[in-house]
C-alpha cells in the first residue's frame, strides 16, 4: 500500500520483503492496489498506441505508421484497454471497496484472489511481446475475425490466444470470488436489498463474466485448432463459416460492454447521493434495471453483423432486442436525475466526474440506439461513427467511473486528500479533451470514413486533424491524474474516516487510510452515520 | 524504408502543401443524402432518431442542469428527503418503450424493403479479395479486376494528393440508370464489405457464402465508396468505384467490353506468335510488378520481414522456372499470394516472372515467353 | 490468528505466484510446441516441447502444494462453516463456467446442424451460394461430404458409444453410494464405491481411445474431416479431457480416504469432486444424444 512510498532506497533484504509482500499476499487491499497500478500502467502503454493511431490519422497519407504497423497498434490498443485497462481497474475497484462496503474481514477466497490477479500481468506479457516477434503483433483488430485471424493471422496469434485463456481464467476465478464474497460475507442484518448499489452492480457483472468469459475461450479455442488442427468451424469448404465466429465472439462480446459500464452505473450511484446529500432515488428499480440490462444483454449481439447477411427475421429480431435496452438505461438515467432533484449539492471531483459520466455516457447511448436502427446501421457500420459511440461509452463512461472512484475513494486508500484545484482542472481539460477528441469521429463517420484504415481520403482530413489535438490533449490529462495520485499517495491533508460529509455506508465507518484488517468482528449494520463521532474535519465546499 | 526523421520531415512539408493546397470546403455534419429511395429513406431515418435523441437529451441534461444550478448547496442548502417513487418509475419505463416502438416502425418497413432482393434487372457478382474486386455480369457474362490507382507516391506524401486520393479505381464498376441491380457479394479469402455510401448498400462478402444486396440509381454519375471491413494490410486501399450511367449508353459499353475481349484474345494470339526479348519484358514486367506485386514484395524485391518473403535472391525466383511459374500463376493456398493467372495476361505473366528473375540482382538470365504461360494454363 | 473467530483469513501464499507462472510457462510452451510440429512456422531451435511439459509439471506441483494447505487447515479444524460454504458456492459457479465452455462447442453443433451446411446447400437466403459456389453440394447429417469434397462416415451411436454412456452413468451412481457410504462412515463400501467408480472412469477413457482409433482407421473421421469431424473432436476431446480430471481427482480422493481425511459432516473435497463428476456425467448424456445419436 502506502506506507512504504517514502522509504529511502531499501537495502536488499527491504527489496525481497518489499517483493514477498506483494508477490505473496493475500490481503484484498493489497491486492486491490495491484489491479489498479496495473490498469493504469496498462492505460499508458495502449493510449501511447492510441496516440501513435492518433499520429498517423492528423492528416491524409503515411507518416508514421506503415500499413500493418497501424494495424497491430489498433489491435492491441482495443485489446488493452478493454481488457487490460477497465476490466483490472474496475476489478481493482472491487477489491478495495466490497469487503469495505459489506462489512467483510476480507475476501472470500483470498488465496485465489492473489491466482487471480498475478495470472494477469503473465498474460499481457505474452500479449505485448507478441509485438516484438517475428511478423508482428495480432493485426486484425480487437473483434479478430476469422478467417484474417486464422487462416492469414501471424504466428503471434498463438501467443495472443493463450493469453487471452490465461485472462479468461483470471477473470471468472476473480468472478467466482467476488459473488461468493458478496452471497456468503455480507455483514449480519445486511440484506440483498440492502447492498450498496456499486455490490450489487459488481455482482452482476461478475454473473456475466462467468457466463461469457468461457465463450471467448471457446472461439479462440476454435481459433487455435481451425489454425493448426485442421478444424473447419470457420470455414465453408470443411461445411463451418466465418460468421459463425462472429456469433459466437458477439455472444460475448456484446455482454461484454456491459461488463465494462456496469460497475461503473454503481460508481454513479454511489457518488451522486454522497454529493447530493439525499438518498438515491428509486433505489430497487436501480437493482432490477440492471438485472433487465444483464438478462437483455444476452440476447442482442446480432447488432453487430447487421452487414453479414443475416436473414430478415433475425435482423428484427436483433434490432427489437437491442432498442430495449434502452429502457431500463434510461430508468438509470432518469434515478440519477431524480436523486439530484432537490438535493443539496456541492461539486468536488468526484461528483464532477459522476455528472460527466452521466452526461456523456448518455450521448454514447443515444448513439448506439441509432446504430441498432438496422437500416440506419448499414451506413454506420465500420465506420467512425461507430468508434465514436463506443469511446463515448468508454472513455467518459468507463474510465470517467473509474476515475471518480478514485478520487471518492482515494482519502479513504492513502488517508489524504487530493488537491482538489488540480483535481478540478484535471476534469474540466479532460471533458473538453475527450469532446474534442471523440465529437468530430461522428462526423467523419456519416460523411463515410471507414474505420480501422491508416489512410482517409481528402474529405476527412478536417475532423482528423480535430480528432488528433485532442487526443494529446487527453494524454496529457493522463499524465496530469499520474501527478495528483502520486502526490496525495505521498501526502496533503489528513483525511477523517467519514471523508465526504454526505456519504453513508460501512466503508466511512472505518479510519482513514483503512487499516490492512478491517471488520475482522463484523460491523453493526446499519452503521451509525454520526457526522460528530469523526475526528478529523469532513471537506465542505462553499 | 524511410528513417523516423525522414518520415518525419515528409510529414510535416506536406503538412504544410496540404494546408495551401486545402480548398475551404465547406463543413458538412449529416448523414449524406446520397442518390436512391433507399438513401434518402435512410437519411430520414437518421434525422427521426436524432432529433429524438437531442430532445430526449435537452429535456435529462435540461432538468439536470436547472437541478446542479438551483440545488446546489449554496442555494438549497436543506435537501429534500423523497427517494422512491412507483408512479414515476412507471412512467419513465412506458414513455421511452413508446418512443422506441415510434422508431422501429419506419425502421422495420425500410428494412423489409432492403432485404426484398426479387425482380431484379440486372445481377452482378462482386468476388472481393485482398485488395481488390471482381466484377461479373452475370447476364452478359463480362468480368474485370478492379484496382486501386492513387500512385505511392502520394501515398508516401512524394506528391501533392489528388482530388479523389484514394477512392480512384482503374476500372469502375458500370451500371445503367433506372434499373434494379443485384449485387451478390462473396470474398476469395478474408472478409470484406462492399460500401458506396450514396446508395446506402453495404454488404460484407464472406468466403464461401454469397449475401445478396439491390440498388437502383436514378441519376447519372461516378459514386465512390471503400471497402468496410478491415482485411488486411491494405484494408485502406480498396476503393469501390461505381460509374452509373444512362441506359443506352449501358448498352453500348457492354458491346464495347465484349468486342474488347475479342480484341484482347486476338492480341493475345499475337502475342503468343511473337518471340520477346528480354528487355521488352523487363520493361512490362517492371510496371506489372509495381502495380499488383510491390504492395507486399516492396518495389526493391526485398519484402517485408517474415511476412512477405523477399524476392531478391529469394528460392522460388532464383530456383526452378516450372515452380516459379507455378507460384504466380497459382498462388499459394491459405496465404496472402494469390492465383494471379486469372488476373493477368499471358503476356504480363511472362513478363513479371522474367523481371523476378533478373531484377534486383537475380541473374537468372531466363526469359520467359508468353506462350509457355499459355501452354502453363 | 489461526483461529478467526468468524472467518479464516489465510496468511500471504507462496502458490498462487507459483501458479501464474506455470500457466504462463505452459502457455508460452504451448504455442512455441504447436508453431514448432505445425507447418506455419518452423520455430528449430525453440524448446516449446519441453517447456510445455515443465509448465504442466508445475502446475501440478502448485495444485498439490495449494491443495495441501487448504487440506491441513481443514484437517486442523480452521475451517468455519463459512468456509465452507464459500467452498461450495465457489465450486457451483465453477462449474456453471464450465457449462458455458461447453455450450459454446455445442453451439457451434447446432449453428452448423441447423444454419450453416443447409445454408451452404442453399437454404433461407442463400440459394446463390449453393447454385454459384457449391452446386454439388447436399445437406445432411452426419456430414459425409464437405462442400470442398472431403468425406467421411459417421460414427455409430449404439456400439461403443452406448457402452460408454451406461458405465458412466453407472459411475454416477456409484460415487454416490460413495458418498452415502461416507455419511454413514462405512468406511469398507465407502472405499469399495469409489474404486470401482474410478475403475469405470478409466475404463470410459480406455474405451473411448479405442473409438478414436476406430474413428481415424476406419471411418476416416479426423479433426479434418470437415465441420461434422471438427465438432465430434472437439466435444469429445473436451469431455474426455474432464473425465481424465475427473478420474484423477476421484483417485486423489480415494487416497484421502484411505488416509481417513473425511468424516461424515466434513468432506467438502469429496463433495465437490463427485458435482464434478455429476456434470461431467450429464455433459457427456448431451453428448450422446447430439452428437451420436439424432
Ligand atoms: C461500455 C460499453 C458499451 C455500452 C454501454 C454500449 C451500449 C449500447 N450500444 Fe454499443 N458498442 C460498444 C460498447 C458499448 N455499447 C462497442 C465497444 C462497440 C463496437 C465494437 C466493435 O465493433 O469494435 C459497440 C457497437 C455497437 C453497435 C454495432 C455498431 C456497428 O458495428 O454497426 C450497436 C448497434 O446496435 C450498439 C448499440 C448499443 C446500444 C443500443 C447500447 C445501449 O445500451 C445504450 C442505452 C443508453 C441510452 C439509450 C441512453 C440513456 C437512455 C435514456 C436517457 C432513455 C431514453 C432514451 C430514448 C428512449 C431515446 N453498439
Ligand atoms: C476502454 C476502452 C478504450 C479507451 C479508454 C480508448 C481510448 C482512446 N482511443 Fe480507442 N479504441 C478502443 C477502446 C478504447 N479506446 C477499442 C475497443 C477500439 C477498436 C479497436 C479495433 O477496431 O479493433 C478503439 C479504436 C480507436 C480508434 C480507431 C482506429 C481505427 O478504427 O482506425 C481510435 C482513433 O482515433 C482510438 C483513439 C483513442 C484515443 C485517442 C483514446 C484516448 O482516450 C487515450 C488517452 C490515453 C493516453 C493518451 C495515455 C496516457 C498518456 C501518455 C501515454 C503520455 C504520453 C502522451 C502523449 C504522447 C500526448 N481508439
Ligand atoms: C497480398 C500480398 C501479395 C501480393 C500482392 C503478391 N504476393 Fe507474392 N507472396 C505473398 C506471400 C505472403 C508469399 C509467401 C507465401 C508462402 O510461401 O507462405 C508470396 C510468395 C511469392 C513467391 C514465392 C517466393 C518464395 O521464394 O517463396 C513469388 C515468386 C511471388 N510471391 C511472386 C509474386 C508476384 C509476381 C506478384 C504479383 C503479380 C505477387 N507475388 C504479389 C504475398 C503477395
Ligand atoms: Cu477489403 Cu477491407
Ligand atoms: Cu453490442
Amino acid at each position: 500500500m502506502v506506507a512504504h512510498a517514502e522509504d529511502v532506497v531499501p537495502p536488499r533484504p527491504a527489496l525481497l520483503a518489499f517483493a514477498a509482500r506483494w508477490l505473496l499476499t493475500t490481503n484484498h487491499k493489497e491486492i486491490g492496489t495491484l489491479y489498479l497500478w496495473l490498469s493504469f500502467t496498462l492505460f499508458f502503454i495502449a493510449g501511447a498506441m492510441a496516440m501513435v493511431i492518433r499520429l498517423e490519422l492528423f492528416q491524409p497519407g503515411i507518416q508514421f505508421a506503415q500499413p500493418l504497423f497501424y494495424n497491430q497498434m489498433l489491435t492491441m490498443h482495443g485489446l488493452l484497454m478493454v481488457f487490460g485497462v477497465v476490466m483490472p481497474g474496475f476489478v481493482g475497484l472491487a477489491n478495495w471497496q466490497i469487503p469495505l462496503m459489506i462489512g467483510a474481514p476480507d475476501m472470500a477466497l483470498p488465496r485465489l484472489n492473489n491466482f487471480s490477479f498475478w495470472i494477469l500481468p503473465f498474460a499481457f506479457t505474452l500479449l505485448i511481446s507478441s509485438l516484438f516477434m517475428e511478423g508482428g503483433a495480432p493485426n486484425f483488430g480487437w473483434t479478430f475475425y476469422a478467417p484474417l485471424s486464422t487462416t492469414y493471422g501471424p504466428p503471434s496469434t498463438d501467443f495472443f490466444i493463450l493469453g487471452v485463456h490465461m485472462m479468461g481464467i483470471s477473470s471468472v476465478l476473480g468472478a467466482i470470488n467476488i459473488i461468493v464474497t458478496i452471497f456468503n460475507l455480507r455483514a449480519p442484518g445486511m440484506t440483498l436489498m440492502q447492498m450498496p448499489l456499486f455490490v450489487w452492480t459488481w455482482l452482476i457483472t461478475a454473473f456475466l463474466l462467468i457466463m461469457v468469459m468461457p465463450v471467448l475461450a471457446g472461439v479462440v479455442t476454435m481459433m487455435l485448432t481451425d489454425r493448426h488442427f485442421g478444424t473447419s468451424f470457420f470455414s465453408a469448404a470443411g461445411g463451418g463459416d466465418p460468421v459463425m465466429f462472429q456469433h459466437i465472439f458477439w455472444f460475448f462480446g456484446h455482454p461484454e460492454v456491459y461488463i465494462l459500464i456496469l460497475p461503473g452505473f454503481g460508481i454513479a450511484s454511489q457518488i451522486i447521493p454522497t454529493f447530493a446529500r439525499k438518498k438515491l432515488f428509486g433505489y430497487n428499480s436501480m437493482v432490477y434495471a440492471t438485472v433487465a440490462i444483464a438478462v437483455l444483454s444476452f440476447v442482442v449481439w446480432g447488432h453487430h453483423m447487421f452487414t453479414t447477411g443475416m436473414p430478415l427475421f433475425g435482423e428484427l429480431f436483433f434490432m427489437y432486442a437491442t432498442m430495449l435496452i434502452a429502457v431500463p438505461t434510461g430508468v438509470k438515467v432518469f434515478n440519477w436525475v431524480a436523486t439530484m432533484w432537490r438535493g443539496s449539492m456541492t461539486f468536488e471531483t468526484p461528483m464532477l466526474f459522476a455528472i460527466g459520466f452521466v452526461i456523456l455516457f448518455t450521448i454514447g447511448g443515444f448513439s448506439g440506439l441509432m446504430l441498432a436502427l438496422v437500416p440506419a446501421d448499414f451506413q454506420y457500420h465500420d465506420t467512425f461513427f461507430v468508434v465514436a459511440h463506443f469511446h463515448y461509452v468508454l472513455y467518459p463512461g468507463a474510465i470517467f467511473g473509474t476515475m471518480a472512484a478514485v478520487y471518492y475513494w482515494l482519502p479513504k486508500w492513502t488517508g489524504h486528500m487530493y488537491d482538489e484545484r488540480l483535481g478540478k482542472l484535471h476534469f474540466w481539460v479532460a471533458v473538453v479533451a475527450v469532446n474534442l477528441t471523440f465529437f468530430p469521429m461522428h462526423f467523419s463517420g456519416l460523411a463515410g470514413m471507414p474505420r480501422r484504415v491508416v489512410d482517409y481520403s481528402l474529405q476527412f482530413a478536417d475532423f482528423n486533424m480535430v480528432s488528433s489535438i485532442g487526443a494529446g490533449l487527453l494524454g496529457l490529462t493522463q499524465v496530469l491524474f499520474l501527478y495528483i495520485v502520486i502526490k496525495t499517495i505521498r501526502g496533503g491533508p489528513k483525511a477523517s474516516a467519514r471523508v465526504w460529509d454526505g456519504a453513508e455506508g460501512l466503508e466511512w465507518t472505518v479510519p482513514s487510510p483503512a487499516p490492512l484488517h478491517t471488520f475482522e468482528t463484523p460491523p453493526q449494520f446499519p452503521p451509525v452515520m454520526d457526522r460528530d463521532v469523526d475526528e478529523g474535519t469532513p471537506i465542505r465546499n462553499e | 524504408m524511410t528513417s523516423f526523421a525522414g518520415r518525419l520531415k515528409c510529414g510535416l512539408m506536406t503538412s504544410v502543401l496540404w494546408g495551401f493546397s486545402h480548398p475551404a470546403a465547406a463543413v458538412v455534419l449529416d448523414l449524406r443524402e446520397g442518390v436512391t429511395d433507399m438513401s434518402r429513406r435512410i437519411q430520414e431515418l437518421h434525422h427521426l432518431s436524432l432529433w429524438i435523441c437531442v430532445v430526449m437529451g435537452v429535456v435529462v441534461f435540461g432538468a439536470m442542469f436547472y437541478s446542479m444550478f438551483a440545488h446546489r448547496r449554496s442555494r438549497h442548502p436543506q435537501p429534500a428527503n423523497f427517494h422512491e417513487s412507483t408512479l414515476v418509475e412507471v412512467v419513465w419505463t412506458v414513455i421511452p418503450v413508446l418512443i422506441l416502438v415510434f422508431m422501429a416502425i419506419p425502421a422495420t418497413t425500410a428494412l423489409m424493403d432492403i432485404e426484398d432482393n426479387s425482380d431484379a434487372d440486372l445481377t452482378v457478382l462482386i468476388t472481393a479479395s485482398q485488395w481488390k474486386w471482381h466484377y461479373q455480369y452475370l447476364e452478359a457474362d463480362i468480368g474485370f479486376y478492379s484496382n486501386l490507382t492513387t500512385p505511392d507516391e502520394q501515398i508516401n506524401n512524394l506528391a501533392p494528393k489528388g482530388e479523389h486520393y484514394l477512392l480512384e479505381a482503374d476500372n469502375p464498376l458500370v451500371l445503367p440508370t433506372h434499373k434494379k441491380v443485384r449485387f451478390l457479394v462473396t470474398s476469395n479469402d478474408v472478409i470484406h464489405s462492399w460500401w458506396v455510401p450514396d446508395f446506402a448498400v453495404k454488404q460484407d462478402a464472406i468466403p464461401g457464402f454469397i449475401n445478396e444486396a439491390w440498388t437502383r440509381v436514378n441519376e447519372p454519375g461516378l459514386y465512390r465508396g471503400q471497402c468496410t471491413e478491415l482485411c488486411g494490410k491494405d484494408h485502406a486501399y480498396m476503393p469501390v468505384v461505381v460509374h452509373v450511367i444512362p441506359e443506352a449508353e449501358f448498352n453500348q459499353w457492354i458491346d464495347d467490353q465484349r468486342l474488347a475481349r475479342e480484341l484482347a484474345s486476338g492480341e493475345a494470339v499475337a502475342d503468343r506468335a511473337k518471340t520477346w526479348s528480354i528487355a521488352e519484358l523487363m520493361t512490362i514486367g517492371e510496371q506489372v510488378f509495381l502495380g499488383h506485386c510491390a504492395t507486399c514484395h516492396e518495389p526493391t524485391g526485398l519484402g517485408q520481414g517474415s511476412t512477405y518473403p523477399a524476392l531478391a535472391g529469394g528460392v522460388i525466383p532464383t530456383g526452378p522456372l516450372t515452380a516459379h511459374i507455378d507460384r504466380v500463376m497459382n498462388g499459394k493456398a491459405d496465404t496472402e499470394m494469390q492465383a494471379w493467372a486469372p488476373q493477368l495476361s499471358d503476356r504480363e505473366l511472362a513478363a513479371v516472372i522474367t523481371y523476378e528473375r533478373n531484377a534486383w540482382g537475380n541473374a537468372t538470365a531466363d526469359v520467359i515467353q508468353p506462350r509457355a504461360i499459355y501452354a502453363a494454363r | 490468528m489461526s483461529e478467526a473467530p468468524r472467518y479464516h483469513v489465510p496468511h500471504s501464499s507462496p502458490w498462487p505466484i507459483i501458479g501464474s507462472c506455470a500457466l504462463f510457462v505452459t502457455a508460452f510452451g504451448a504455442a512455441t510446441f504447436i508453431h514448432q510440429s505445425t507447418e506455419k512456422v518452423a520455430a528449430e531451435g525453440s524448446f516449446g516441447e519441453p517447456i510445455f511439459f515443465a509448465g504442466l509439471a508445475l502446475i501440478a506441483f502448485m495444485m498439490f502444494g495449494w491443495f495441501g494447505v487448504v487440506i491441513r487447515e481443514s484437517v486442523q479444524g480452521m475451517n468455519s462453516g463459512l468456509l465452507d460454504r464459500s467452498y461450495r458456492m465457489g465450486m457451483a459457479w465453477f462449474i456453471i463456467s464450465e457449462v458455458m465452455f461447453f455450450g459454446v462447442f455445442f453451439g457451434a453443433l447446432f449453428y452448423a446442424r441447423i444454419l450453416s451446411v443447409p445454408w451452404l446447400a442453399g437454404a433461407g437466403n442463400n440459394l446463390e451460394t449453393h447454385v454459384l459456389l457449391w452446386p454439388d453440394f447436399a445437406d445432411t447429417w452426419p456430414l459425409f461430404r464437405t462442400p470442398g469434397g472431403t468425406t467421411t462416415e459417421a460414427m455409430q451411436a449404439w456400439g461403443l458409444p452406448f457402452v460408454n454412456t451406461i458405465i458412466l452413468v453407472t459411475s454416477s451412481v456409484t460415487v454416490t453410494f460413495a458418498h452415502w457410504a461416507l455419511r454413514k462412515n462405512q468406511r469398507v463400501p465407502l472405499l469399495f464405491w469409489l474404486a470401482l467408480t474410478v475403475a469405470l472412469g478409466a475404463t470410459f477413457l480406455t474405451l473411448q481411445v479405442v473409438e478414436y482409433i476406430h474413428a481415424f482407421n476406419e471411418l476416416g473421421l479426423s479433426l479434418g474431416a470437415g465441420i461434422y469431424g471438427s465438432t465430434f473432436f472437439m466435444l469429445t476431446g473436451f469431455h474426455g479431457a474432464h473425465v481424465t480430471m475427473g478420474t484423477i481427482m476421484l483417485g486423489v480422493m480415494l487416497m484421502r480416504c484411505f488416509s481417513g481425511h473425511f468424516t461424515s459432516e466434513h468432506h467438502f473435497a469429496f463433495e465437490a469432486v463427485s458435482w464434478y463428476w455429476h456434470f461431467v456425467d450429464v455433459i457427456w448424456l448431451f453428448l450422446f444424444t447430439f452428437v451420436y445419436w439424432f
